[in-house]
């Protein structure tokens, strides 16, 4: 057994029985959280186990006397950082599950080694060493009226320099980020005036039936009844139609059969003679950044008629 | 319990965050794996601090946040405009200067 001297032979904050029961039970969970995070197949459930992960973090910094850092790490990481990433996952597709085929052949048993080659030396290196009760910032804390002020001074006296790095750091991320997020538009901004003469020379000139009109529900998965009962597929929304069949529970049976027709093969529409393509205005496409060349469904896809 | 505990949890949770870098294939994910690494080290720095009685820990830790939140926002803007170019968020599919 190694034992490292400390600075102070007095320890001021034993480790008390509670932070022991707090750190074992916390402690499982960030490990099964952070497992959870490698493992999990949708990037969206490592997403909210990395919140587990990072809410776990922010309670061991409070244990260990760190309650500003306690405070950064819940809203800088689980408010900034991580609403930012679930912003790029629900942009980038929420649905695309990673495939599990390896590419690289004896690719997980190699990182199963490695892994193994790093942790079993360390943390028997780490175990074997007892710095005995730790000293604690209560005395530090006491002399410098906080642990904000401590920590503010530290950081504005003594690692200026750092401090000022870091600002240069944070303008450039954010220039950065500005350069690389940046498109240019491909197509004309279609304006309103646009869309009101589009609406007026079609063949639609009035809005489209809601959903759900005459039926028994008026959610968006309900397609609007006409007057003599039968189904109006211009109410329903062309990205839920689009779906697979069999997820719209709701959409009666033949409504399924004509969905699947493809568009122009509905009642309603072959009674007036249009199909959703013409004059579906872009509000979510430009703005997303699709390309000009993917075709009618990139336009089609709205949501807002 | 020994403090020293802190030190070894920040080891595993490295080494998970380690390895979900070299397996997974997502680019967010290992981006979220490199997260996790981050913050393991700052549970390390944290520990320290408490240990020898010193805020240089915090104030380390501190920078490490800083730095990881200016390197997500970049990162997530590269993955950004490599699946706009590739329709694709894998890292497997960002081999255009191969061969």
């Amino acid at each position: 057994m190694i034992t490292v001297p400390l600075q102070t032979a007095v320890p001021s904050a034993p480790v008390g029985g509670g932070e022991t029961v707090a750190f074992y039970v916390l402690g499982t969970v960030v490990v099964l959280a952070a497992l959870g995070v490698v493992f999990s197949r949708k990037a969206v459930y490592s997403a909210l186990m990395m919140a587990v992960v990072m809410i776990s973090l922010a309670v061991f910094y409070g244990i260990n006397e760190a309650p500003f850092l306690m405070v950064v790490q819940i809203v800088v990481y689980t408010g900034a950082v991580l609403m930012l990433f679930l912003f790029v996952l629900m942009l980038v597709g929420v649905g695309s599950s990673d495939s599990l085929v390896e590419t690289i052949r004896g690719q997980r048993l190699l990182t199963a080694v490695i892994a193994l080659c790093f942790l079993v030396p360390l943390a028997t290196g780490i175990t074997t060493v007892t710095v005995g009760e730790p000293v604690g910032l209560a005395a530090g804390v006491a002399a410098a009226g906080g642990n904000i002020p401590w920590i503010a001074g530290e950081v504005i006296y003594r690692y200026v320099i750092a401090f000022e790095a870091t600002g240069a750091l944070l303008i450039t991320a954010v220039l950065g980020a500005l350069v690389l997020a940046h498109t240019v538009r491909t197509k004309k901004k279609r304006t309103q005036r646009h869309l009101s003469q589009e609406r007026i020379r079609g063949d639609h000139a009035t809005p489209l039936p809601g959903p759900g009109t005459y039926a028994r529900h008026n959610s968006i998965d309900m397609p609007a009844l006409l007057p003599d009962g039968s189904v109006s597929e211009l109410s329903l929304n062309p990205v839920l139609a689009a779906r697979v069949p069999e997820d719209q529970r709701s959409v009666p049976e033949d409504m399924r059969r004509v969905i699947g027709a493809g568009p122009g093969g509905g009642p309603d529409s072959a009674r007036s003679g249009e199909t959703r393509d013409k004059g579906g205005d872009d509000t979510g496409g430009s703005a997303a950044g699709s390309d000009n060349g993917n075709g009618e469904r990139e336009g089609e896809g709205s949501w807002t008629r | 319990m020994d403090p020293m505990n802190y030190i070894v949890l920040a080891a595993v949770l490295f080494t998970i965050g380690a390895v979900g870098v070299l397996v997974r294939r997502n680019a967010i994910i290992v981006f979220m794996c490199v997260e996790l690494m981050l913050n393991a080290c700052n549970l390390a720095f944290v520990a320290f601090a408490r240990m020898h009685g010193g805020i240089e820990g915090q104030v380390i830790a501190f920078f490490v946040m800083v730095v990881a939140a200016a390197e997500v926002v970049v990162g997530l803007a590269i993955i950004m405009q490599i699946f706009r170019t590739r329709r694709s968020a894998s890292v497997d599919d960002a081999s255009l200067l191969k061969n």
